[in-house]
């Protein structure tokens, strides 16, 4: 509360100054009032107005975690982690949600990864500049806007129903897949754009061809945003249910999935059907299936943060 | 496609550096590294004494430089391989969408689809209405812009006109954890926290209603509203501010008539992206908002919006090909259609009101 006080004092002081010069010059027409009072406490008003509304979204997620972890922590335990969901509320685990979640997120990344990279490399490096490159880069912005639930019909309609993988992790990667591209190819993008050009002039100066400088010069230099961009839209894969409950990822998997063409359930899935259901335990047991999910996004994003740091690091 | 693309490409790695005239970002020397003049890479090589991890590749492209004309046609088609999944995924989009959705619309007249006020698809009589589900996610949409788009507006204004750079370096990071937290969690937030509190407050609301969820998915885009803006308005000159200071303004006149009507195009781009994003939202909405088609203004009361409806089905396990199956794609197309037109609309103004300054 301190201090933003001082920087709304700093600002109506720095401007009172400017006013009284207008004043003194004797400039002003005749009916021109400062009001000088009026002006100050409303500015000060609105910067605390600001100020107040900044703290509405960080205090929500104050309120939102300290829900969470309140309503969760007695449920969660070493054998919530390692059971297999049950009736029982107090025998039900989130095993194979974890492991199903896991599966997902390999995957998603095997797929995601070498076809949104590549896709960035097109539209930087070889792509002409033309009306269909625009196109293809309106197209992608699109459909980064589309909801994750129309991905949810796509994949039923393509990967469950047409190409008949059923519903299988598979079908559910290849969804999010599709889901993150645009994200991942945007983040890409904005990386290998922002290597210097020079870089690219002197290796192809040294006789290099385009695609020996891209793959040796540009996209080391990228790769760290590349890297950042990727597990950021990653773990956006990892919390969505919407799509996946189309794709038909199932609540009650009594096994793990062993194979890419197995039935899966996911933690965001198992959370919801846990919400669903009127008992207060199973609440309490979404609660820390909420926990244990958070959990799993804190360490993708750190590892985005590590493998940033170490690599900018090295190219240094 | 193949052979499309790799024309294309070879195609533009012939033309483009001859006829590229900004050539800013774009290394305009491509051409001539892909037909080097017999001697120059050697001699660059030899001259500069190139980097020990340098020298494999350069003598490959010597030895080989037919082969290594072959792999960059290689390359360029497996990477426009790459591009076209992105472009095959809106065709998938459509082409999914309208087939399914015109199946049903041969049983369903569209006049029914878009005027009736009932929406019964799963019991006797049917009935196939989508206004209320419409009716269901603007309800919520606009709750969630009502809180949305003043709390994230006045955050990017305190950001970038008044807060110092350190607290900025925190809040900034702080306020993106939420856009980063699943949906299906603020679903719960919504159920198990703010429902109780509406319920202290208004006894008659519904377990489940149109307001708690309203209220999470507006803290749910509030971090959309506030970075896009604040990008806006920092992009903003500071000439601009110290033109006005120098007039005699407050800190407060310079925000709110200087830096925000030279950022308003990228305000009103940022609170149309959030709104699309309030109206595609499902987990919140179908975990909250309940699942009762109801054309009412009444936000504690329980409704049903289009995404909800669409995971209501698929829980349900409708028989592929059936009349109830086929909704989902209907319903889908609708809500696809209006995000579709909120994105581009808010890209239009983007481009079409934006200020330019040197």
């Amino acid at each position: 509360m301190k201090r933003p006080a001082t920087g709304a004092n700093r600002g109506v002081g720095g401007v009172s100054g400017g006013a009284a010069g207008v004043g003194r010059g004797g400039a002003a027409p005749g009916n021109f009032r400062p009001r000088l009072r009026y002006r100050r406490t409303l500015g000060f008003v609105f910067a605390a107005a600001c100020f107040a509304a900044t703290l509405v979204g960080l205090i929500s997620l104050a309120v939102l975690l300290v829900d969470v972890w309140g309503d969760g922590a007695d449920a969660l335990s070493w054998r919530f982690i390692t059971s297999f969901p049950s009736r029982i509320a107090s025998r039900a685990g989130i095993l194979p949600a974890l492991v199903g979640s896991l599966w997902v997120l390999v995957l998603t990344a095997v797929f995601s990864f070498p076809i949104g990279v590549g896709t960035a490399i097109w539209l930087e490096e070889y792509a002409p500049r033309n009306r269909l490159t625009r196109l293809i880069q309106i197209n992608i912005s699109n459909l980064a806007g589309v909801p994750s639930i129309v991905y949810g019909i796509l994949g039923l309609a393509v990967f469950v129903r047409a190409v008949a993988l059923g519903r299988s992790v598979i079908s559910g990667s290849l969804t999010l897949t599709l889901l993150i591209l645009p994200v991942i190819i945007i983040a890409a993008q904005e990386a290998i754009r922002a290597v210097p050009n020079s870089i690219r002039m002197g290796a192809l100066a040294l006789g290099a061809t385009r695609w020996q400088t891209i793959r040796h010069q540009v996209l080391p230099i990228a790769m760290p945003g590349i890297l950042t961009g990727t597990i950021l839209a990653l773990s956006r894969a990892v919390g969505e249910a919407a799509p996946l409950l189309l794709v038909g990822a199932v609540a009650f998997v009594p096994f793990l999935p062993k194979s890419p063409t197995d039935s899966f359930t996911v933690l965001p899935i198992q959370i919801y059907n846990w919400i669903s259901r009127p008992q207060g335990e199973f609440h309490a047991l979404a609660a820390a299936g909420i926990i244990v999910l958070l959990v799993v996004l804190l360490v993708l994003n750190a590892a985005a943060i590590l493998l940033r740091n170490r690599y900018s690091k090295r190219l240094q | 496609m193949i052979v499309a693309g790799e024309g294309r490409g070879a195609a533009a790695d012939r033309v483009e550096p001859g006829h590229d005239p900004s050539g800013g970002s774009r290394p305009t020397a491509a051409g001539a590294a892909t037909r080097p003049l017999p001697q120059s890479p050697a001699t660059a090589a030899a001259g500069f004494g190139a980097a020990p991890p340098e020298r494999p590749d350069i003598a490959v492209t010597l030895r080989g430089r037919g082969r290594s004309r072959i792999e960059e046609r290689m390359v360029v088609a497996a990477l426009f391989l790459c591009t076209a999944v992105s472009v095959l995924t809106t065709v998938g989009i459509v082409v999914v969408l309208v087939r399914e959705a015109a199946g049903f619309f041969l049983e369903v007249s569209p006049i029914e689809f878009f005027t009736g006020t009932r929406w019964t698809p799963l019991f006797r009589p049917q009935s196939f209405g989508v206004l209320p589900l419409l009716a269901g996610s603007f309800l919520v949409a606009i709750g969630a812009a009502v809180i949305a788009l003043p709390v994230g507006l006045a955050s990017a204004i305190y950001l970038s006109e008044y807060a110092p750079a350190r607290v900025r370096r925190i809040v900034k990071p702080a306020l993106e954890i939420l856009a980063g937290i699943p949906t299906v969690v603020y679903g719960y937030f919504a159920l198990t926290f703010i429902t109780p509190l509406l319920r202290e407050i208004w006894p008659q609301t519904n377990v489940f209603n149109a307001a708690s969820a309203s209220i999470v998915v507006g803290i749910m885009i509030i971090p959309m509203v506030s970075s896009l803006s604040e990008d806006a308005m920092s992009a903003v000159p500071r000439s601009l501010r110290e033109g006005a200071y120098a007039l005699g303004a407050t800190k407060f006149e310079v925000a709110t008539r200087t830096v925000v009507p030279a950022a308003l195009s990228g305000i009103i781009a940022s609170f149309l992206l959030a709104l699309s994003r309030a109206i595609g939202e499902t987990m919140a909405v179908a975990i909250a908002a309940g699942s009762t088609p109801n054309l009412t203004l009444n936000p504690l009361e329980s409704i049903q919006t289009m995404t909800a409806y669409i995971v209501q089905i698929s829980l349900g396990e409708a028989p592929y090909g059936s009349i109830e199956y086929r909704t989902i794609f209907a319903v889908g197309l609708t809500l696809f259609l209006i995000t579709l037109l909120m994105n581009l609309v808010s890209a239009a103004v983007l481009k079409r009101f934006r200020e330019v300054y040197e």
